[in-house]
């Protein structure tokens, strides 16, 4: 007992050193941003601005706006595609299984973990034939691609855990394959579709390699702007940070409003699920 | 019953994407992808000129075209980032898939010969040379950079000068020094200021090609340029005793340098004399143009220049050009732009803008600023040399192998190791 | 598995024509994404192979044999001899940090403490940030001269962080001085801020499904907390080390992202990892061949922890 009233507080105070860590890039972040122009000195990095300033976030708004949109424009039909995607193979893996399918699965398993490197030269060669190079359907395509062994591990996670016995009943009823997948299957997996959705936005939103390769210019999704954006000190460091801020939004807001799925998301990657 | 149509409907749309999504997407593509050679008539002018002056620059001499041409129609198609990189990639992906732009920035020297001229993609220009009487309008020098067995290849609208020593008029006054002109007076000056606790190089190699472009100055000074020359021809070995003593030099000169160059990239550096922080910056003469716009400083008053130590009478080129590509439908229209381009009236309204100086020697000199008069007098009587960072002397794969060489011997100081890299790598210079 | 065989019993049993109706359905669902993976995954690693065994080092495609040529010459290049040992390196300390961090934070958070919620949202945020935007902060907040640096002078100190060239405990190996290079550090520090979020998560998960029956027994037999969570709840937790391991390892050998926005290559390479250099030999010089055999050997690596676990895994489930 006594030691348990020593560790509660000291519980307490290496938890709030540690969130202080973890909270000091976001203070910096926002009250830079939110500083007047004068006060953007080295040597007040980290005192509070004295007036807030929206402007850095005009500036940074105005050079990322349209890197902003290509990132909506890419992210929100990449991540139903490969949404579908997953539900559809993952339903046949999991509840139609047959010989092989185990192997099979495994094999696209392992597409979800190379580095992206190993099919890069090929990648570019294939979207420039088909003439899809630096374009945002491009940039689609390659995200519902790349999504589908994670998507299909997902799905097949949720499946897995519907019983066997409804479908069974559902067949007796006279349902068919597209029918237990219409009826059963897709009601009972609305949360699971959140929660890939989720894991598919914040990772496709977040996505650089592919950006950086297959897109330039005014085609770039908002992640390489933000990189061109950064690094140097022609562009103000305070225009920087409401930049980092701007492109972090989208995915903190999913973060903060449906955190619990994308936690959920972050477990199923790791294959067990 | 409804609803199970719409969803085999929409499978069969996913279907359709991906199993087969080469073929419908292909149309979304192309749309995507600025229209190249296809669109009959329209000429798309492609170069990495985005930023502030330079676009300025661009798009008056897209304006100057567009009078005297009103029929043609004509297209920025300028991709911006990484300093010309990322513009480098789309134009080697549109020339691989046989899709060339109209006419497109290339540096002269071997960025232009090694590559494409090589690989067979250009036309020659000897007859738009000959037509527009530009043979003795440019420099003898200059048009051999932008020729092989002969041909010319392209046209240059503009010169940047690589070897400029930048420093801040104040810190030299306050502590009465003169200019350095040799490595000596360099060395002798540069502890004067380290004992009065300024700077006395700044530098920024974030990006390695900064170091590089330093040390190519410091050869050109050690060498001179006519040795200098030799080394892109194969004449001197890089293990020349030559080579070694620049060597030794560019690691002298680096204990003089700010300690945080590896964070830095090559405006953050120029920013550090800007401020007085340091005293010399080496960098070319684009920083002229960051030393007045953005840091709003006046030139002979707040910074002034010279050559780089042991360069005086000599001139590192930087030049870009434009070109005719191979496989063109419209190559008449091309060569009216080129025209423009290399006509005086064209150089003079781009080049003010960018800030650079024209390629032509019969330019109006009064519409340039001091910086720009001074430049055009040295570039009419020193020696031309091609620049080595910029991938005029050497191609961009041998330019890749000393960056990385630089980089190493920044930190470790390993002249021999230096040394025997560029041999190395030099001997794929042939 | 009992429940499939049975299923697949009672499709035989079934009639013919919905049987194999059925059986196309399943086909055209599953076939997009299978046919899509083996020409995107495998069609292509395949491909990268042959580009790496060609001469295609310049901007037009050279498809002649080269043999091993382009393996032999990174092996014998500072740049990737560096990139292998810092690749080593970051990895140990980044696994390392991580699932210190993420398990004592989450022996700390399985106390039933107030606010548990709150710390617990406060540690998973920076997973759903960008590498890049992760990259862009932590570059101001250990640039040497700005951020933290403005705290530490006071008390007299100013580490260099990520553009420290000094390589800790150090020696001279081939080329390169082998240790672990002080600026990794810096970038450590930016990646487990980043992705402590998830081991803790797994963590939690695995401390959960430990019964409370299990503690209240062993407090029973009079074990003091801390023997309980070493010798009982720890080894449970075995499998979820490992898988944390496993999925940190292959995020840390294919890292690109962060160290591209935040550091570069870095001074003399010490912050320089394959993922990088892949890039920028491949897009920025034009040496293909070289590019893809850096590539395969990433890919080689990640193999090496990957095929393994999965095999294991999918024994395990089936």
């Amino acid at each position: 007992m006594v030691i348990r009233a020593f560790t509660k507080p000291a519980s307490y105070f290496v938890l709030i050193a540690v969130s202080l860590f973890f909270l000091m890039p976001v203070y910096v972040m926002i009250i830079t941003s939110l500083k007047p122009l004068d006060e953007i000195t080295l040597d007040q990095m980290w005192t509070l601005p004295s007036s807030l300033d929206f402007s850095s976030y005009g500036e940074a708004f105005s050079k990322l706006a349209p890197n902003l949109m290509n990132s909506f424009y890419l992210v929100i039909p990449a991540t139903l595609l490969s949404a579908l995607l997953g539900a559809m193979s993952g339903y046949v893996l999991s509840k139609w299984r047959f010989r092989g399918s185990e192997i099979l699965f495994t094999l696209m398993l392992f597409g979800m973990f190379i580095p992206y490197q190993s099919i890069l030269i090929p990648l570019i060669q294939f979207l420039r034939e088909a003439g899809l190079y630096n374009s945002i359907p491009g940039l689609i395509f390659v995200h519902v691609v790349y999504g589908i062994p994670i998507t299909t591990l997902m799905f097949r996670n949720f499946y897995v855990n519907i019983p066997d016995e409804m479908i069974e009943s559902a067949k007796i009823d006279g349902a068919n394959f597209l029918g237990v997948f219409r009826h059963i299957m897709v009601p009972l997996s609305v949360s699971g579709f959140v929660v890939v959705a989720i894991w598919q936005f914040t990772n496709i939103w977040n996505e650089f390699l592919f950006a950086v390769t297959i897109t330039t210019a005014d085609q770039q999704p908002v992640m390489v702007a933000l990189q061109n954006l950064s690094g140097s000190q022609i562009v103000q460091w305070n225009v920087q940070m409401a930049g980092a801020l701007l492109a972090a939004l989208p995915t903190l807001l999913v973060y903060i409003l449906l955190g619990k799925y994308f936690v959920r998301g972050l477990l199923a990657g790791s294959v067990k699920g | 019953m409804k609803k199970k149509l719409g969803l085999i409907l929409m499978m069969i749309l996913t279907l359709v994407l991906s199993a087969c999504g080469s073929n419908t997407q292909t149309e979304e593509g192309s749309q995507g992808s600025s229209g190249g050679s296809g669109e009959k008539g329209k000429l798309d002018i492609f170069s990495w000129w985005t930023g502030a002056g330079e676009e300025d620059g661009l798009k008056a001499l897209l304006a100057l075209f567009e009078e005297k041409y009103p029929d043609i129609p004509i297209e920025n198609a300028a991709v911006a980032g990484g300093a010309g990189t990322n513009a480098k990639a789309v134009l080697a992906s549109r020339m691989q898939g046989n899709d060339p732009p109209a006419t497109f920035q290339v540096h002269g020297g071997s960025e232009l010969n090694d590559s494409w001229v090589a690989a067979d993609k250009m036309e020659p220009l000897n007859d738009l040379y000959e037509q527009e009487g530009w043979n003795d309008k440019f420099p003898k020098e200059l048009i051999e950079l932008v020729s092989k067995d002969g041909n010319m290849y392209s046209v240059p609208v503009n010169i940047h000068r690589a070897n400029v020593l930048w420093y801040n008029k104040k810190v030299f006054e306050e502590n009465s020094l003169a200019v350095p002109t040799t490595f000596d007076e360099f060395f002798k000056a540069a502890d004067t200021l380290k004992e009065k606790g300024i700077t006395p190089l700044a530098l920024g190699d974030k990006e390695p090609w900064a170091a590089t472009h330093l040390f190519e100055t410091v050869l050109l000074g050690e060498l001179g340029a006519e040795d200098y020359k030799k080394l892109w021809t194969g004449e001197l070995a890089f293990d020349d005793p030559k080579v070694k003593k620049a060597a030794e030099t560019f690691k002298k000169m680096l204990t003089y340098v700010n300690e945080d160059h590896s964070s830095r990239n090559w405006q953050d550096a120029a920013q550090l004399v800007g401020s007085g922080e340091a005293a010399m910056n080496v960098m070319g003469d684009w920083a002229k143009g960051y030393f007045t716009n953005d840091l709003k400083l006046a030139v002979n008053k707040d910074f002034g220049y010279a050559p780089t130590p042991g360069t005086e009478g000599t001139f590192g080129v930087i030049t870009d050009t434009f070109g005719l590509p191979k496989g063109l439908n419209n190559s008449e229209d091309v060569k009216k732009f080129l025209s423009v381009l290399g006509s005086v009236e064209g150089q003079d309204a781009f080049n003010p803008l960018k800030g650079s100086i024209p390629a032509r020697i019969d330019a109006d000199v009064s519409k340039y600023d001091q910086y720009g008069k001074d430049t055009m007098e040295d570039f009419k009587s020193a020696a031309l040399v091609p620049s080595l960072a910029h991938g005029s002397a050497a191609p961009e794969g041998f330019v890749t192998k000393v960056n990385q060489a630089v980089n190493i011997f920044v930190t470790q100081g390993g002249v021999d190791q230096l040394v025997s890299t560029l041999q190395s790598a030099g001997t794929e210079l042939k | 598995m009992e429940a499939v065989r049975k299923e697949t019993a009672k499709g035989e049993k079934a009639s013919k024509k919905s049987y194999s109706s059925d059986q196309w359905m399943a086909l055209a669902f599953l076939l997009p994404s299978f046919l899509l993976i083996v020409i995107f995954v495998y069609g292509f690693i395949g491909w990268t192979g042959y580009v790496s065994l060609s001469n295609w080092n310049s901007l037009i495609p050279d498809f002649s044999f080269a043999g091993l040529k382009n393996y032999m010459y990174l092996f014998s290049d500072f740049r990737f001899q560096a990139d292998l040992r810092n690749t080593l390196f970051f990895t140990i300390l980044f696994i390392g940090l991580v699932i210190l961090f993420g398990l004592s934070l989450a022996i700390l958070l399985d106390q039933k403490l107030k606010g548990e919620s709150i710390f617990r949202n406060i540690f998973f945020f920076p997973m759903a940030l960008s590498f890049v935007v992760t990259g862009v902060v932590w570059q101001w907040l250990l640039n040497p001269s700005t951020g933290i640096n403005l705290f530490l002078n006071t008390f007299g100190i100013t580490p260099k962080w990520y553009t420290d060239t000094n390589i800790l405990a150090g020696f001279q190996w081939g080329q390169i001085e082998f240790g672990l290079p002080a600026a990794l550090i810096a970038v450590g520090i930016a990646a487990v801020w980043q992705m402590t979020g998830f081991s803790l998560a797994m963590y939690i998960a695995g401390l959960r499904a430990v019964p409370d029956e299990t503690r209240e027994a062993a407090r029973m037999d009079g074990a003091s907390e801390f023997q309980i969570y070493r010798q009982i709840i720890l080894p449970q937790l075995r499998p979820i080390t490992v898988s944390v391991i496993i999925i940190m390892a292959h995020i840390s050998l294919k890292i690109f992202d962060l160290i591209y926005s935040m550091t570069g290559p870095g001074a003399n390479f010490v912050t320089d990892v394959p993922g990088v250099y892949m890039f920028e030999t491949t897009f920025r010089g034009n040496y293909y061949a070289n590019g893809a055999a850096i590539a395969i050997i990433m890919l080689l690596s990640v193999a090496i922890f990957i095929v393994p676990y999965l095999l294991n895994s999918r024994k395990g489930e089936a």
